[in-house]
C-alpha cells in the first residue's frame, strides 16, 4: 500500500475513482466520494522524493523535445531549498484532500451523481496542477479543472446557472488561451517544458508573463475576478462549496510556486483585498458576500507571492491551508441557511439565531477565524504574511510599509464584511419570522469538524507550520501581536455598528467588471450593428437599388436610343409618318434589348462604326 | 462576533430585545477601551513586537492600531457607499430570469 501510493499521482485517485460513482447505488455512493478523497489524502502522505519515475510519462517525447512527462513534482536539486517546491505541493494536496472529505459529508444528501462526478475530476484537476513538475502537465490539468468545474456549476440545472456558466467557461477558456500561449512561448525560450520558478530578474518575457496573465484570470484579479462571484452563488449549495475551495488556490499554488518575489504581484494583491472587501460590503447576497471575501482573501495570498521571501511564501501556504478551512465553513453555514429556508438575500433573512443555533455558533467560528481573530486558525496563519511584509520593509523595502499598511487596513475590513457582516445580517438583525429547521444532521457534523480545525490550528499551528515549504520562526502569540490584533478587530467591530444605518442592505445588485461582456458586449453590438448596417442600409439604396438598375437599364436601352437617333433623319427621308416612325422606334427597341438585329443591320452598323472610327482616328492622328 | 453570541443562544428572542442590544453595546465600547488600556504596559515594557527582530520605532504610538482599524473601516463604508450610488443597480439588471432560490439537488425536505 505504502510503496503503491508512494508513486501514484493523487489526481488519479478522484478522477479514476469518479468513473464509478454513476453505478453506484445512493446509499453506497455517497460513502464512496466520501472515502474517495480520504484514500487520495493517504496517497499524498506516502509520496515520496525520490520514487516518482514511472509517472514520468515518456510517451510524448516529440512533443517536449525528448523530456519525460513529469506527472509528479520532484525535488529541484540545483534549488537553495531542493525540498521546498515539493513540500508546497504537498501542503497544498493535503488541504485540497482534506476539504473535500468534509465537502462530501456535508454533500451526504445529494442525490445527482453528476455533480459529484464533476466535482471529483475538479478537485482531482486541482491535485493534478498541484503535483505538475512540468508545464504541459500543469495545462492539462489546469483545463480540465475549467471544464469541470462548469459542469458543477451546471448541475443547478436552473436557467441562471446555465447563463453563468456559459460566462464562466468563456472566461476560463479566455485564461487557458493565455496560459497555453505563454506555455508554449516559455518552452521555445528556455527550451524545457520544466515548471520551476521563474525569476523576476532575468526570466521576464511575453511568454512567463501570458503565463502569469493566464493563472491571474484563475486567482480572480480584477479586471478578471467578475466570474467568481458571478458564477459560484449560482451554483447549487454543495457546488458553491467545493468550488470555493480549489480554483483561486491552485492559482495560488501556481504562483506561490512559479511567481515567488514578482513584485508587480504584491500591488495586484493589495487591490485584490480592498476591491473584495468594496464589493463584499455593498452587497446582497449573502453567497456572493462570501464570494467577494475569496478575492480579499486570495489578495493576501497574491501578495505573500509577490513579496517572494520564504516567510511569505509559507505565509501564504498556511493562509491557504486554513482560508480554504474557514471559507468551507462558512459556505456551508451560508449553504444550511439557503437549504432550510431557500433565500440568500440578507434583504430576506434575518433572526435565524432563534432556530440554527449551531449553524450560528459554526458560522461565527468560521467568520473569527477569516478575521484572524487570536484563538482561530486566521490568526495564525494569515499575520505570518502581514509579519513577512513587516519584515521585508524593515529591511531596505521601504515601498513595502504601504503594502504591510494596506494589508492591515484590509484585515481590519475583513471583519467587516465577512466577520459581522455575514453573521449579522444572516441571524441577527430584523427578524423576518423565519423559523427553519436546524440543518440536517451531516452538515452540522461537517460544520462541526471544520470548526474544531479553526480553533485547532488556532491553537496549536505546530502540525501545520511543519508541513510548510520553508521553516517558519513565527509565534503569533506575543503579547503585542494579540494586543494590536485585538485592538484592530474591536475598533472595527465599533465602527460596524456605528455606520449601521449606512450598511443597511438594499435589494441591489453591484456593477462589476462582467458588466463589459453582460451589458457592454450587446451594447457594443447594438452601437455596431446601427452605424456599420446603417451605412450598409445606405449604401443599398443608393447603389444596389439606384445606380446599378439605372447603369443597367441605360447599357440596355442606350444603343437603341442611339440608333433610333440615328435612324430618325432616314425615316423622316422616307416620308414616315410619325405613328409608322413610332413604329419603327418601337422594333428597333424590342431589337435592341433581345440583341437580335437581321444581319443585314449588324454588318451596316459594323461598316458605320469602322467609318466613324477612322474619322475619329484621322481627326485624332 | 464579540457581542456575546457564544453564551448559548436558545430558542428566544434575547438578542431582539433593547435592553440586551445597549448591554452589547456597552460590551463592545468596553472592549474597545479595555485593548487600548492594556496596551500600555506592554508598549512600555517594549515587548510589543518581542517576536519580530524589527525596531518599530516609528509604529510604538499608543492605540495605533486601535486608530488604523477605525479609520481604514470607516473610510472602506464611506468609500462603498460613494461607489454605490454609480455601482448599485436593481436586482433584474441584467434581465436575468427570476427564478426560485431553493436548491434542487438535495432531496430532502425543503422547507418552504
Amino acid at each position: 500500500m505504502t510503496t503503491f501510493f508512494s508513486d501514484f499521482p493523487p489526481a488519479f485517485v478522484l478522477i479514476l475513482g469518479a468513473i464509478l460513482v454513476p453505478f453506484l447505488p445512493k446509499k453506497i455512493r455517497s460513502y464512496y466520494v466520501i472515502a474517495l478523497p480520504a484514500l487520495a489524502f493517504v496517497n499524498v502522505y506516502f509520496l515520496q522524493l525520490d520514487g516518482n519515475t514511472k509517472w514520468n510519462l515518456d510517451a510524448f517525447l516529440w512533443l517536449t523535445n525528448g523530456e519525460a512527462l513529469e506527472l509528479l513534482r520532484t525535488e529541484s536539486p540545483g534549488a537553495e531549498n531542493p525540498e521546498a517546491g515539493y513540500k508546497l505541493a504537498k501542503a497544498f494536496g493535503y488541504i485540497f484532500c482534506l476539504n473535500a472529505v468534509i465537502a462530501f459529508i456535508f454533500a451526504f444528501y445529494v442525490k445527482k451523481s453528476t455533480q459529484h462526478v464533476a466535482a471529483l475530476i475538479y478537485i482531482g484537476g486541482a491535485l493534478g496542477v498541484a503535483f505538475a513538475g512540468d508545464l504541459l502537465t500543469l495545462y492539462v490539468f489546469w483545463e480540465l479543472m475549467a471544464v469541470s468545474s462548469t459542469f458543477v456549476i451546471l448541475a443547478r440545472n436552473t436557467e441562471k446557472a446555465k447563463r453563468s456558466a456559459f460566462r464562466y467557461t468563456m472566461i476560463h477558456l479566455f485564461g487557458g488561451l493565455l496560459l497555453l500561449a505563454g506555455i508554449v512561448l516559455t518552452i521555445q525560450s528556455r527550451g524545457s517544458i520544466q515548471f520551476d520558478g521563474f525569476d523576476f530578474a532575468t526570466e521576464q518575457s511575453a511568454g512567463t508573463w501570458l503565463i502569469l496573465l493566464g493563472i491571474l484570470v484563475n486567482a480572480a484579479v480584477p479586471p478578471f475576478a467578475a466570474w467568481l462571484p458571478d458564477s459560484y452563488p449560482e451554483a447549487s449549495v454543495t457546488g458553491g462549496l467545493i468550488l470555493s475551495a480549489y480554483t483561486t488556490k491552485t492559482a495560488v499554488y501556481t504562483l506561490l510556486q512559479g511567481y515567488a518575489g514578482w513584485e508587480p504581484l504584491i500591488w495586484i494583491g493589495c487591490i485584490m483585498s480592498v476591491y473584495g472587501i468594496i464589493y463584499a460590503l455593498l452587497e446582497n447576497d449573502m453567497r456572493r458576500i462570501l464570494a467577494y471575501s475569496i478575492i480579499n482573501q486570495v489578495g493576501f495570498m497574491v501578495c505573500a507571492a509577490g513579496i517572494g521571501s520564504p516567510d511569505a511564501i509559507s505565509g501564504a501556504t498556511a493562509h491557504a491551508f486554513c482560508h480554504i478551512i474557514y471559507k468551507s465553513l462558512l459556505w456551508m453555514a451560508a449553504g444550511a441557511v439557503l437549504y432550510r429556508v431557500g433565500k440568500s438575500k440578507c434583504t430576506e433573512l434575518g433572526g435565524l439565531y432563534k432556530t440554527m443555533p449551531l449553524t450560528l455558533i459554526f458560522g461565527t467560528i468560521g467568520a473569527l477565524a477569516i478575521s484572524a481573530v487570536p484563538g482561530t486558525s486566521g490568526f495564525t496563519s494569515k499575520t505570518i504574511i502581514i509579519h513577512a511584509a513587516e519584515h521585508e520593509a524593515a529591511h531596505g523595502h521601504a515601498s513595502l510599509w504601504w503594502a504591510w499598511l494596506i494589508l492591515e487596513a484590509a484585515s481590519a475590513g475583513v471583519f467587516l464584511h465577512a466577520g459581522i457582516k455575514f453573521p449579522y445580517f444572516v441571524f441577527f438583525n430584523k427578524d423576518q419570522g423565519l423559523r427553519p429547521k436546524e440543518a440536517p444532521g451531516t452538515m452540522l457534523t461537517a460544520m462541526a469538524i471544520l470548526s474544531f480545525l479553526c480553533i485547532y490550528l488556532g491553537v496549536n499551528p505546530q502540525p501545520l507550520y511543519d508541513i510548510l515549504p520553508f521553516e517558519v520562526n513565527y509565534n503569533a502569540y506575543t503579547a503585542g501581536h494579540v494586543i494590536t490584533q485585538i485592538q484592530l478587530l474591536m475598533l472595527s467591530a465599533l465602527v460596524f455598528f456605528l455606520f449601521l444605518p449606512m450598511l443597511k442592505r438594499t435589494s441591489t445588485i453591484s456593477l462589476d467588471f462582467d458588466w463589459f461582456y453582460r451589458k457592454g458586449a450587446p451594447l457594443f453590438y447594438k452601437v455596431t450593428d446601427k452605424s456599420l448596417n446603417s451605412v450598409n442600409a445606405a449604401t443599398r439604396k443608393g447603389i444596389v437599388d439606384g445606380l446599378i438598375p439605372r447603369l443597367s437599364s441605360f447599357f440596355a436601352s442606350a444603343p437603341s436610343r442611339i440608333l433610333s437617333w440615328l435612324a430618325t433623319p432616314v425615316w423622316l427621308a422616307q416620308g414616315l409618318n410619325s405613328a409608322e416612325r413610332e413604329k419603327r422606334r418601337e422594333q428597333l427597341f424590342e431589337r435592341g434589348q433581345s440583341g437580335a438585329f437581321p444581319i443585314g443591320i449588324t454588318a451596316i452598323l459594323a461598316v458605320v462604326l469602322l467609318g466613324v472610327l477612322y474619322v475619329f482616328s484621322w481627326f485624332t492622328r | 462576533m464579540e457581542n456575546g453570541d457564544d453564551k448559548g443562544p436558545r430558542e428566544f428572542d434575547w438578542f431582539d430585545r433593547p435592553k440586551s442590544r445597549k448591554l452589547l453595546w456597552r460590551i463592545l465600547i468596553a472592549a474597545c477601551l479595555i485593548s487600548f488600556l492594556v496596551e500600555i504596559p506592554v508598549l512600555i515594557s517594549h515587548d510589543r513586537h518581542a517576536a519580530a527582530p524589527i525596531d518599530f520605532g516609528k509604529f510604538n504610538i499608543p492605540g495605533f492600531y486601535a486608530v488604523l482599524g477605525f479609520v481604514a473601516c470607516t473610510l472602506m463604508i464611506l468609500v462603498a457607499k460613494g461607489l454605490g450610488i454609480f455601482l448599485k443597480r436593481k436586482e433584474n439588471y441584467y434581465g436575468e430570469p427570476e427564478e426560485e432560490t431553493l436548491p434542487e439537488d438535495i432531496d430532502d425536505d425543503v422547507l418552504l
